[in-house]
């Protein structure tokens, strides 16, 4: 449904848009007839039942179970249909596609940072290509900030401390605004930029135009490098005195007290942070904390590069209790509550 | 339709004294340690206007800034601070105490029959309290004001912001007491205290609402008190409580801070629909429609109200899951307050309409407060919501139902019950001249905002881009029509206690029994026990009750 | 139909001199200080609810680091506080009594018994408080040079050394509310023990000996609950 003829609309340029603006639509549709129809019936009574006399009393009229209920059971019928729509397009806003392009943004006073996979960095900007899924990673280095892409109908807090997603697939190319909505001090209202959206071609040539710079697992790999992570993980994440990190995004990892979690992006960057929260099996508690010495952008790079660890054809050297376990590193992932949208 | 000056006789109070409680003792200090919830109740009138006035100054600062799109009137922190103090003067020190500390402690006692409240040191006490948080929260705005948002998300407020935070804090911490000693006065007081005859369901729906709000100002107002301390004591101390280094949450803050905020909004419309059904049923002669439907649903909407906090949170990091609860409970907890329009709307079929000021506020707030429940549901939608959180559609929303709703019902109550508090009349004609100005002043004002929102204007925003600017410069004309229509109500009221026309004991010729006492009332209301024995509302005789939908005789 | 309004009488016949001019008879003078106190000890529990909400919220989150702190706290004094509260809670429903059937003496000495073991908890609590000091366990820069600083603190489990704060922090905003409360309480009682001694209470009107009692009995549930979760986790380990 094209909505681009209606006035008073921002642009509709992914392929959510026109569904929230349907919705939009129906809840303004209800919204106005409502009104007039209670306006109306409100101005009609008023006119014709104004009083005539100074004395008189109208007799009392009584209460009726049956339009109560039914001025109550409509108006619910009603808010059920808002609701589940609006749930419906809400899920699927919430499940990004598996095959979709990230980018890691991160937010700071007064600021965008975003990052492609490959090395692109923009400030401010978020180029993307049409018809692709693509996928935000994003925090903040600071206080809480909102990216917000009203011609998407998207946003989403960026918080510290952890990782929050948004993902859309554009339709439409052209440059759309950017804002933070989540107040944020002084310059919050300075905090904004541009979505540019290109023909898949297009987008292509400027992600290899800019190839000279260095891609997040690139620089992650040197942060790898130059913090000693090689001391226990091996150069290429096969492990050693810790854990083993390659193949491990992803999977479930099973932890000295039972538990088994999956290894997404808050799990890796928690393990940085505070490695004693969720201590792997069969490993003692020696790793240091980094907090404090890496910024939320280092640990993005960080965190893409043992993304990018592939899985050794040598089985990995990783302590396993005696105790069979229910799920081993290779099955599906238990459901993480760690995930955010 | 029945002639009623037989009736009318009755309705007659006692001859009047010219000893009320205004005259009845003289000199400042009779009325800094009164006793008298009257007299309270005047002190809080005078000091919500002037928080109101201040309120008002900050909001005609905002929208003075925003006729242009770039940074030209103010600096961004200084703007910053313009509208969180707006936020903050007027959530609580206006629209959080105004219609139950002023409106609910005047008449509260005398719509039960009763002498005081049940606790009058305490009332008064509670005055003080108020008056002191406001103190301090004016020493906050003076010493250099606070640039956090009413809403003082952390990290922002406990790392961040180098503003008076800790001061403002205080002062709304203190304030809180005010609001729980109220509401448990209004609690105990229609438990035990009302007149013989006097039954639940006789009471004014204006009692009821009070009720409903009371039992949200206990429950709610303690959670905020211990937020408000946890974030003075993370600011001071810097413990980590909602700090990600030490594995605190951030997003804990939002959830206790929305846990009293939303039910705070109840606190704020609850006691202005208790009005509306005061000036539908008065104004109309007859018993609103749905009584017990009514009086039922403010209940409904004081519990339903504890459980969608959520619904502040569903771009905040917050569960999907969770926010499918929230966005289900914030659909059923509209449904109560649509009860009520239906229910007053009916009420006006085959009444007996006057348009006198009150009634036209009232019909104002049926209007306006539809509009701004119906626009509530865009925000309890979850797909919407992810598109107008944080936009200007939200401010829209709540403006309609604060303004529209809440003040409306304020002005409405206070001039219907001018006569009773002053003696005095209102000019009329300057009433319903003003009630007019303020209608269309607000809605150019605010209906600008909701298109605003969807078109993607964030909050708090006073850099904007271009294509914004047109709505803007309407939503700030109307706001100067909605100044103006606000400051003639401050100038003919006061005008009025000493000029205006002196109203007898029952000058709308009303059964309620707030006006079977004299104009203004003595000290003690009443200086007999009343004993009721009538249904509330009760203009007719219930032997006359037409029945909907059987053929009526023809109107007389 | 709208009736006149009944004249019930003008005036009061001789009634209680604590009566309130407002107040019918004793009887509604009695029932609204009740209900009164008992609207209010529920926005209590609305108050310390936060506090609670942020102990579950964190306590799922650092299971090991609360063990190892709340082990560290001293069982001992708890314990004796909490047999002391008890105690006063005993006390102070007999001088409830006592002011029931009219025996001042009673009275007086129970309310006197009360606020000394309210102030022997309140003792041993700023002992407590001295310990934390001295071992640099106040949570955050609340004491300026004086940060905090877990190492006293033996680690359990998988326990992290920085989420011991959190524990603290949480253990001072409760113990310290709650030693508010206690103070506040012991003004109250002291106020009430003034009055008792001028034998101002009769088994007519005694009804802020009743409400004060109340007050100090949820003070004392209060403690009951902070007990268990802030001195009792991971007992069960071995050191």
């Amino acid at each position: 449904m094209q909505t681009s003829w209606v006035p008073f609309v921002p642009p509709s340029a992914s392929t959510l848009s026109d569904k929230v603006d349907a919705l939009y639509f129906y809840l303004s549709g209800v919204t106005i007839f409502f009104t007039l129809l209670i306006s109306g019936v409100l101005i009609f009574f008023v006119i014709k039942y104004r009083r005539r006399t100074p004395y008189e009393i109208p007799r009392p009229v009584a209460g009726s179970h049956k339009l109560e209920t039914l001025w109550s059971v409509i108006p619910f019928v009603i808010a059920m249909t808002m609701f589940a729509w609006g749930a419906q397009i809400y899920f699927q806003q919430s499940k990004a596609p598996k095959n979709a392009v990230e980018v890691y943004v991160v937010g700071k006073q007064w600021m965008w940072k975003i990052q492609h996979t490959t090395g692109q960095r923009e400030i401010n900007e978020l180029h993307v290509p049409a018809g692709r899924n693509v996928k935000l990673i994003m925090t903040t280095e600071d206080v809480i900030h909102d990216f917000f892409i009203p011609a998407f109908r998207i946003k989403a807090d960026v918080v510290p401390g952890r990782y929050t997603n948004l993902w859309f697939k554009a339709t439409k190319p052209g440059r759309y605004h950017l804002f933070c909505a989540e107040y944020c001090g002084m310059n919050h209202s300075g905090m904004i930029g541009s979505v540019v959206v290109m023909e898949p071609t297009e987008f292509d040539d400027w992600l290899s135009g800019n190839a000279s710079q260095q891609s997040p697992a690139a620089a992650g790999q040197q942060l790898y490098q130059t913090l000693g992570c090689v001391s226990c993980h091996g150069g290429a994440g096969e492990g050693g005195r810790g854990p083993a990190l390659s193949g491990v995004f992803g999977r479930g990892v099973f932890l000295t007290n039972g538990q088994t979690v999956l290894a997404d992006e808050a799990y890796i960057r928690e393990s940085i942070v505070n490695p004693q929260a969720k201590l792997v099996a069969g490993f003692g508690p020696i790793m240091p904390t980094f907090q404090g010495q890496v910024s939320e952008e280092q640990l993005v790079h960080l965190l893409a590069f043992i993304k990018s660890l592939q899985i050794q054809t040598q089985p990995p050297v990783a302590a396993r209790p005696a105790a069979p376990p229910a799920t081993s590193t290779g099955s599906p992932a238990p459901a993480p509550e760690s995930t955010r949208r | 339709m029945r002639e009623f000056e037989k009736a009318m006789e009755t309705f007659v109070p006692p001859p009047p004294s010219r000893i009320n409680y205004l005259n009845a003792q003289y000199g400042l200090k009779s009325w800094l340690l009164t006793k008298d919830h009257k007299r309270i109740a005047l002190l809080y009138l005078g000091a919500i206007s002037f928080f109101f006035f201040i309120g008002g100054l900050y909001a005609m600062f905002i929208r003075l800034e925003l006729l242009t799109p770039q940074a030209d009137l103010l600096q961004s922190t200084t703007y910053n601070k313009v509208f969180t103090q707006h936020g903050i003067i007027m959530v609580f020190f206006f629209l959080i105490p105004s219609i139950p500390a002023t409106l609910g402690n005047f008449l509260i006692p005398m719509m039960i029959g009763a002498k005081d409240l049940a606790f009058p040191r305490i009332n008064l006490l509670s005055w003080y309290i108020y008056m002191l948080g406001g103190l301090v929260t004016i020493y906050a705005l003076l010493a250099g004001g606070i640039d956090t948002g009413w809403t003082f998300y952390t990290p922002f407020s406990t790392t961040f912001s180098n503003s008076y935070v800790i001061a403002a804090g205080l002062g709304i911490f203190i304030n809180g007491f005010s609001s729980i000693l109220t509401g448990l006065n209004f609690i105990v007081t229609i438990h035990t205290m009302r007149a013989p005859g006097m039954t639940w369901f006789r009471l004014p729906l204006f009692i009821w609402a009070h009720y409903a709000t009371s039992l949200i100002m206990i429950l709610g107002t303690p959670v905020i008190a211990i937020t408000v301390l946890l974030l003075a004591f993370e600011r001071l101390a810097h413990v980590g409580i909602f700090d990600p280094a030490v594995g605190g949450d951030p997003v804990l803050f939002q959830h206790l801070f929305w846990f009293y905020s939303h039910p705070a909004v109840y606190i704020m419309v609850l006691p202005g629909m208790g009005v509306i059904s005061e000036l539908i049923a008065n104004f109309s002669r007859k018993n609103i429609f749905g009584y017990g439907f009514v009086a039922f649903s403010s209940l409904a909407i004081a519990v339903f109200g504890f459980l969608v906090w959520g619904h502040h949170l569903f771009v905040a990091s917050q569960s999907v899951y969770a926010g499918m609860i929230f966005s289900f409970l914030s659909f059923a907890v509209a449904i109560p307050s649509a009860i009520k329009v239906f229910n007053w709307t009916a009420t006006l079929y085959k009444a007996s309409i006057s348009y006198d000021t009150p009634m036209l506020y009232a019909l104002g707030f049926i209007g306006l407060f539809t509009i701004g429940g119906m626009t509530g549901l865009f925000l309890a939608a979850l797909a919407t919501d992810v598109h107008l959180s944080d936009t200007y559609f939200v401010v829209a929303h709540f403006h309609y139902i604060m303004v529209g709703g809440t003040l409306l019902a304020y002005l409405g109550g206070l001039h219907y019950w001018w006569p009773k508090m002053s003696g005095r009349m209102y000019p009329e004609g300057w009433g319903r001249f003003s009630a007019l100005v303020v209608f269309i002043g607000f809605n150019l004002t605010f209906l600008p905002q909701f298109i605003l929102g969807y078109m993607g204007m964030p909050r708090r925003y006073h850099v904007y881009p271009d294509e914004f600017q047109v709505l803007h410069v309407l939503s700030s004309a109307g706001a100067s029509i909605l100044g103006v229509g606000l400051l003639i109500p401050l100038v003919y009221l006061i005008w009025s206690m000493r000029y205006g026309k002196v109203a007898e004991g029952n000058p709308w010729h009303l059964p309620g029994l707030e006006w079977r006492t004299q104009s203004p009332p003595i000290t003690e209301n009443f200086d007999f026990t009343p004993v009721v024995t009538w249904e509330a509302y009760e203009f007719a005789p219930p032997e006359e009750t037409e029945v909907v939908g059987k053929f009526a005789e023809e109107r007389v | 139909m709208a009736e006149t309004v009944e004249h019930l009488g003008v005036g009061h016949e001789a009634s209680h001199p604590a009566l309130q001019h407002h107040f019918e008879n004793m009887e509604q003078q009695r029932e609204a200080g009740n209900i009164g106190m008992w609207v209010f000890l529920v926005t209590e529990i609305m108050f310390f609810g936060g506090m609670f909400l942020a102990y579950t919220l964190y306590r799922s989150k650092f299971p090991m680091a609360f063990a190892s702190a709340s082990n560290h706290l001293s069982l001992p004094m708890g314990a004796v506080n909490t047999v002391v509260l008890i105690l006063s809670s005993f006390t102070m429903a007999l001088a409830v009594y006592s002011a029931q059937i009219g025996k001042r003496r009673n009275q007086v000495v129970c309310l006197i018994l009360t606020i000394v073991l309210g102030l022997t908890f309140l003792g041993i609590k700023a002992v407590e408080y001295h310990e934390k000091y001295v071992d640099h366990l106040i949570p955050g820069q609340l004491i300026p040079g004086h940060p905090f600083k877990p190492d006293k603190v033996h680690l359990l489990g998988d326990a992290a050394k920085e989420n011991v704060e959190m524990f603290y922090w949480i253990y001072f905003a409760m113990t310290g509310m709650h030693a508010v409360h206690m103070i506040i309480g012991v003004g109250l009682l002291s106020v009430i023990l003034f009055f008792a001694a001028r034998g101002r209470y009769d088994p007519e009107y005694h009804s802020p000996v009743e409400i004060s009692g109340l007050y100090w009995h949820f003070v004392d549930i209060v403690w009951i609950f902070l007990f268990p979760l802030l001195y009792l986790l991971g007992r069960h380990f071995e050191h």
